[in-house]
């Protein structure tokens, strides 16, 4: 019973990193239709951004800052750089573009950074919780606290602020929202920064208990995207319960079959989803009728 | 109030305006008649900012366009009410309707869209109902209904009666009609000629990119020519 428990517990802490990787693919695609896979390497950029940060001396919430800002401001430029400038290519196009992006980002991230494996300290110490039976890191705690207050932050944004529905009705209908006055240029701007930002934000949550290097954003990728596919690519409650139900898989795989079967539940699930529920569980963002 | 003089337009390389001419009084209601592909919506697409012009000038009241954008012309007063209607499917239609006032937040808001209900009734009926699930026709209405919301001083109407049974084309132009009372001009794109030019002031007839024909909206429903091709007398 503990050793279930143990299990669950681990697979909701990468469940909730997975959710927040699969809100910035959902909050971009709602943007732009664009599926962005260099949303992984935002999650590299929060981690080591704020290794080196610290490492110059900053303190830790100073670094921290510091990794999600500048993360964020690279979101923008990517949409000014490569994304806008496509405006009008085929959707396919603008996806390729985004692999290109990642690798670049990548790329930069191995020369600016190293190829070493970093880490900083945990934000509450290291000593394990105990739950009936079970444990759990206090830095497990603030992964899924943050990752709870990033869910309730932006639910409230699109449900409580003009500018919150503007982003809505531009993921909705683009042309529409410029013809009530909407600004989409500044629509896609503030969705890259904060996809962006919340990539960053989970880097840095996480990276105290799995550690990070330049190359870990593929991988965080193609997890976050098994995980907005299971929930249904475009819509923010999927990507929550998509990002836990593919940690939980994770967790439960890990445990009783073998934890080198573990990164093999995402691929099943993309395949399965693919196959049998290509919309997802609570249904993609649903197109316009034409 | 409205002015267009030597308006391009391409899609790619291809030139689709080439070079038209138009103006539109304070009060009127112009018409731009003509065929499947003569370049209508491509013509009010420029008006409201969101295709790119690739020369001439637009100018609404007194003030040249080059250069606003598409979500600005609207605070100017220029709405437009585009083809394929383009509402917002996911969202009720008291929510199109809000977001369609998304510039103003005053108390006029509700008296518009008291006012919108008052003119489509029908949509006061679905008021809570998600708008992909409306009828075309009431879809074309909300499209109208929205754009008001806007507090326009010019409304460009896209094909208000595309696809629509007749009585419902007759009460969409008589909403069309009535406009005028309420101060907002109108430029009103149609392959339905005969009905268009019925309520219209004035008329333009296009074809592939030119105008070719313009006129006070009797004379041309008395035109030989235009009997012929576009009225099918
Ligand atoms: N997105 C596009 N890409 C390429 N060419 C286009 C595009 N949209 C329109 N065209 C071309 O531009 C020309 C004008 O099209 P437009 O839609 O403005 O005509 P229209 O008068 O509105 O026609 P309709 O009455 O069928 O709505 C046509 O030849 C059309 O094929
Ligand atoms: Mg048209």
């Amino acid at each position: 019973m503990s050793e279930l428990l143990q299990f669950l517990l681990s697979g909701v802490t990468v469940g909730a990193v997975y959710a927040l990787v699969a809100l910035g693919f959902t909050i971009i695609y709602n943007a732009s239709d664009v599926v962005n896979f260099a949303q992984g390497e935002f999650v590299m950029l929060g981690g080591m951004t704020t290794v080196f940060v610290h490492a110059a001396g900053a303190p830790l919430p100073l670094a921290v800052l510091a990794a999600i800002v500048l993360t964020a401001a690279l979101g923008v430029a990517m949409n000014k750089l490569a994304i806008e400038p496509a405006r009008g290519a085929p959707v396919v196009s603008l996806v390729i573009i985004t692999i290109g992006a990642s690798i670049f980002i990548r790329g930069a991230a191995q020369l600016i950074f190293d190829k070493q494996i970093h880490s900083f300290p945990a934000f509450s110490g290291d000593d394990p919780i105990r739950i009936m039976g079970a444990t759990i890191l206090p830095q497990s705690l603030w992964v899924i606290g943050g990752a709870v207050a990033v869910f309730i932050g932006l639910w409230l944004f699109f449900t409580r602020t003009l500018l919150g529905r503007a982003v809505l009705a531009t993921s909705n209908n683009r042309l529409a929202a410029q013809l009530v006055g909407i600004n989409t240029t500044f629509v896609m701007t503030l969705s890259f920064a904060l996809s962006a930002g919340i990539g960053a934000l989970a880097g840095v949550l996480v990276t105290p208990i799995t550690l990070t290097s330049y190359d870990v954003g593929l991988g965080l990728a193609l997890k976050g995207f098994a995980a907005a596919m299971l929930g249904g690519m475009g819509n923010p409650k999927g990507a929550l319960v998509g990002g836990l139900a593919l940690g939980l898989l994770e967790g439960l795989t890990a445990g009783y079959i073998s934890s080198q079967y573990k990164d093999a539940a995402a691929f099943i699930v993309i395949l399965a989803v693919l196959f049998f529920l290509p919309q997802g569980l609570f249904g993609r963002k649903s197109t316009d009728r034409v | 109030m409205l002015l267009v003089e030597g308006l391009r337009a391409r899609y790619g390389r291809i030139e689709v305006l080439h070079g038209l001419d138009l103006a539109v009084n304070s009060g009127e209601i112009v018409t731009v008649i003509g065929a499947n592909g003569a370049g209508k919506t491509t013509l009010l697409r420029c008006l409201s900012g969101v295709h790119p012009v690739a020369g001439g000038t637009v100018t609404f009241r007194g003030e040249i366009l080059t250069g606003v954008p598409a979500w600005r012309r609207v605070g100017r007063g220029l709405a437009q009410s585009p083809e394929g209607r383009q509402i917002f499917t996911n969202l009720t239609v008291e929510e199109n309707l809000r977001l369609g006032a998304y510039l103003f937040a005053d108390e006029r808001v509700e008296k518009d869209m008291a006012d919108a209900f008052q003119m489509f009734p029908i949509l006061k009926e679905k008021r809570n109902l998600v708008a992909g699930g409306l009828s075309g026709g009431q879809q074309q209405m909300l499209a109208m209904a929205r754009a008001l919301m806007g507090r326009p001083s010019c409304l460009l109407l896209d094909e208000p009666s595309m696809g629509l049974a007749p009585i419902i084309v007759a009460q969409i132009f008589d909403v069309v009609k009535a406009l005028k009372a309420l101060d907002v001009t109108v430029l009103l794109v149609e392959q339905n000629a005969f009905g268009a030019l019925k309520i219209a002031d004035r008329g333009y007839v296009m074809e592939t990119g030119r105008i070719t024909l313009d006129g006070p909206a009797e004379e041309l429903i008395a035109d030989p020519r235009i009997r012929e091709a576009y009225l099918g007398i």
